[in-house]
Order: structure tokens, then C-alpha cells, then sequence
């Protein structure tokens, strides 16, 4: 089936197999492989992305589900090719990545809450990442991350304490 | 964990799903579909349609009839959550929502598609059933309205038959000045399915004195339970604590509950009984609190 998306900002048309969700087709199709597949039930979170503006998971829609949506990927936060958004730079410097998988998820989900709320208190980040899953257990740098982003985003630029 | 192949189809109005439905007996509805897609992901479901009411004009909205405030089958949950005449009318809905999944699958899960579901745990099946909601259908005969205890039938059993599709929800409205509510959870990780919920709603005079009162608990049994005899005990009490423990303490010694790995029977009862006491206690002080109309 023809599935017509606007993928962070630019139109594309795919022709997919309505079983195709989501996260494949962005994968497979488009070659985004920034949104990663992993429990593919909707457990995980690795999936997500933002589905007109809101966090959601790929793989519980299909494709042809989200004709005509705008879909934001990881991949629309760098400002170019080769360096990173402030997010993403706030994730490196407080080692709020490990082994990387949930990353994009976290991020995005990051993205979407400074847009409803710019200066989230420790615990509505805690909410806001409550539906993403880091199997390496490095929620405490993640949340520091975020909170380290906010404070850049709000024009706070401090370093990180060594 | 891919699904098996189906053919998909998105028709513009819920008589062209009620023509869908009857053509395939193997045709599920879609909405949502953050129950739907993970099952078809299992292989649990091979539905060999699926038909997408999402964006079908007439099963969106929220609207207040007076006596009811009617949601759109597809209506978002994440949409329910924010809006403000659920806040004001039905408060004990806005509550529960919180409860239901997380923010990314609220941003997709719809209210008809949970109450569609009929999962025993689930938060939204809990509040219609409490407030003695009403489930509007569709099929080729025309609409059909039914109680919400007609509706449950068992756990994701409902009484929907072949051809239906749901179009409407609706959680009735207390009149009265002084309500409050109060919905409390308990589940092994944050945003995951209740092992026991409560919801409870209470109605107070200007004295003090318990004038309505309604308490359902979640997750313990087969569909979601309405506890009227604490309703008969407590109206008219003044609820306090050791009212409220006893005439709970009483309900729940009698419910049938659901085994389940997760949670031994006795505990299921034993925190049925504790949230139960929670929420109404929850409901009582919010009430205590509010001085005026809630509207």
C-alpha cells in the first residue's frame, strides 16, 4: 500500500505491506536507523518517536496506520551532519548513554517534554521516561541529562560538575 | 514478532464498518491499537482485516449531554486526560487516566478502544463501571445503548457481538454540590497493569454526612467490580475511617477473586480492601476540601 508521511519535515512516500509498523518502515524503507526495534510489543520504548508532535511507539502502528502524520525521528535533532543537538550533547557529557539502545527513545521523549515544559522538576522527567525501558539500569545520568538540557535549553549554560 | 499478513481498509463512517464487519466474519476494528498490535505482533490475533476507525468525524469529541458526558469511541486517551469538562464533570475519570499505560501509549490509546479490550485491570472498564456508565454501540440494526455491568462479561469478554462496533462512552454526571474522588493503584512497576486498583466517588452535604457514595475495585476479579453494599452502608454515615474499614472490609470478603502468577488470591484481597479504604478516604477529604458546586 502507498503510505504518503512527512518524516522530520520532508515528505516521503513508501509503498509498504499494511503488516509493516512503523519502526520497520522508517528502518527499512526510509533507512533511518536511529529508531531502534527492540521488544517490538510495546514494552520497551526504544521505538519511539514522535507521531504529530507526541512521543509514541512505532512498533504499535502500522505504517499505513500514520498515513498523512508527521513523524520526528532522532535524526531531525542534529543541527548537521556530524554534530549533535543539545539534547544528545547533554546525554555525552553527563554518560547518560551507555550501551546506546534506548537512546534515541529517551531523547525524543526529552524533546517532546521541554516543548509542554521547559523547566521540568526532576520528578516529571522521571514521568515523562517512566515508558522507556534502559536495560542498562543508567537512569540516574538520564535523568541528569535531561536536567542538564533543560538548563542549557533555558540559556543556563553551565559545565558539568568533573 | 511481526504480524501476520491482513488486509487493511479505512472506512469514512461507522455504517460502512458495520458493512465491513458483516462481510468478514475475520475482520477486527483498529483504533488505537496498543492493545491490538501487540497481540497481532504474539500472533495472539490474525485478524484477516483490519478496519481503522480513527479518523471517522463522528466517533470523535466529548461532549456534555447533562446527565452524561459522552466521549467519542476514538476519543485519545491522552486527549481525555487534558480536557477540561472531564476535569470538571467527571473527576474521577481525569484521575484514573493518569493510570493507563504510559504517556506514549495514552497518546494513542483511545477510551472506546479499552473499554472495547475489557482487560480486568483496566483503568477506564473501572470508572464506567463504578459511576454506572453506559457503553453506546453500532451494528447494521441500528445503535444499541448498554450498561456498563451488562457490558463486562468476563475478562477481555464483552458483550459486543460480530458486526459491532462501540461509538460512543458515557460516565455519568453527580449533581451534586460537594464530590470528590479518589482512585488508587497498585502494580509491580510504574505504568504497568494494576494487580488491584480502586475508584471511589463520594457526594457530601453541607454537614458532613455521606449522601452518595460509590466504590469499584479493578484487577481482583474477572470484570471490573462495583461494590454496592458499601454504598448502602456508607450513605448517610458520616465516613468516617473506621466506617469506611469496616463496610469495605465486609465487600471485599466476598468478592470472587481472579488467580493470577503475579499476586497470591489472598493478597488480591487483602489490597482491594486497603486501596478500597484509600480511595474513599481520598474521596472524603477531597470532598471535606471542596466548598461549592464542582462544575
Amino acid at each position: 500500500m502507498k503510505v504518503e508521511l512527512v518524516v522530520n519535515g520532508m515528505p516521503r512516500s513508501v509503498d509498504v505491506e499494511p503488516r509493516t509498523t512503523l519502526v520497520d518502515c522508517l528502518r527499512d524503507n526510509l533507512n533511518l536507523n536511529g529508531v531502534h526495534t527492540g521488544c517490538e510489543h510495546g514494552i520497551c520504548g526504544a521505538c519511539t518517536v514522535l507521531i504529530d508532535g507526541e512521543p509514541s511507539r512505532a512498533c504499535l502502528i502500522f505504517a499505513v496506520q500514520a498515513d498523512g502524520y508527521a513523524i520526528t525521528t532522532v535524526e531531525s535533532l542534529a543541527p548537521a551532519p556530524g554534530e549533535l543537538g543539545v539534547i544528545q550533547d547533554a546525554f555525552c557529557e553527563t554518560h547518560g548513554m551507555q550501551c546506546g539502545f534506548c537512546t534515541s527513545g529517551m531523547i525524543l521523549v526529552a524533546h517532546a517534554l521541554f516543548r509542554s515544559n521547559p523547566e521540568p522538576s526532576r520528578e516529571e522527567i522521571i514521568e515523562a521516561i517512566s515508558g522507556n525501558i534502559c536495560r542498562c539500569t543508567g537512569y540516574g545520568q538520564i535523568v541528569e541529562a535531561i536536567e542538564l538540557a533543560a538548563q542549557r535549553l533555558a540559556g543556563r549554560n553551565i559545565g558539568v560538575a568533573p | 514478532m511481526k504480524a501476520a499478513p491482513f488486509e487493511y481498509v479505512r472506512p469514512g463512517s461507522v455504517d460502512e464498518v458495520c458493512v465491513c464487519l458483516s462481510a468478514d466474519p475475520d475482520a477486527a476494528i483498529i483504533a488505537g491499537g496498543q492493545t491490538l498490535v501487540p497481540m497481532m505482533a504474539m500472533r495472539l490475533a490474525r485478524p484477516s482485516r483490519l478496519i481503522d476507525i480513527t479518523r471517522i468525524p463522528e466517533l470523535h469529541g466529548i461532549r456534555d449531554d447533562g446527565a452524561a458526558i459522552a466521549i467519542g469511541a476514538v476519543t485519545r486517551q491522552a486527549t481525555a486526560a487534558h480536557d477540561d469538562l472531564i476535569a470538571r464533570k467527571v473527576s474521577l475519570l481525569a484521575a484514573a487516566l493518569p493510570w493507563v499505560g504510559h504517556a506514549a501509549t495514552r497518546n494513542r490509546g483511545t477510551v472506546g478502544g479499552s473499554v472495547a479490550n475489557a482487560d480486568p485491570a483496566a483503568e477506564i472498564p473501572l470508572v464506567l463501571v463504578t459511576l454506572r456508565g453506559h457503553v453506546v454501540l453500532r451494528d447494521s440494526a441500528g445503535p444499541r445503548t448498554l450498561a456498563s455491568q451488562d457490558f463486562f462479561l468476563g475478562p477481555m469478554m464483552t458483550a459486543l457481538t460480530p458486526g459491532c462496533c462501540i461509538t460512543e462512552v458515557r460516565f455519568p454526571v453527580w449533581e451534586h454540590a460537594r464530590i470528590g474522588v479518589g482512585f488508587q493503584e497498585v502494580s509491580a512497576r510504574q505504568g504497568d497493569f494494576a494487580l488491584v486498583s480502586a475508584a471511589a466517588q463520594v457526594a457530601l452535604d453541607q454537614a458532613g454526612r455521606c449522601t452518595a457514595c460509590a466504590l469499584g475495585v479493578g484487577g481482583a476479579t474477572a470484570v471490573p467490580q462495583r461494590l454496592d453494599a458499601v454504598s448502602r452502608v456508607l450513605t448517610g454515615s458520616h465516613l468516617t475511617d473506621v466506617e469506611i474499614g469496616a463496610a469495605v472490609r465486609a465487600a471485599t470478603g466476598s468478592l470472587e477473586i481472579m488467580s493470577s502468577p503475579h499476586a497470591s488470591d489472598d493478597y488480591r484481597r487483602r489490597a482491594a480492601a486497603t486501596l478500597g479504604r484509600r480511595a474513599l478516604a481520598q474521596a472524603r477529604d477531597a470532598a471535606l476540601a471542596s466548598t461549592g458546586r464542582h462544575q
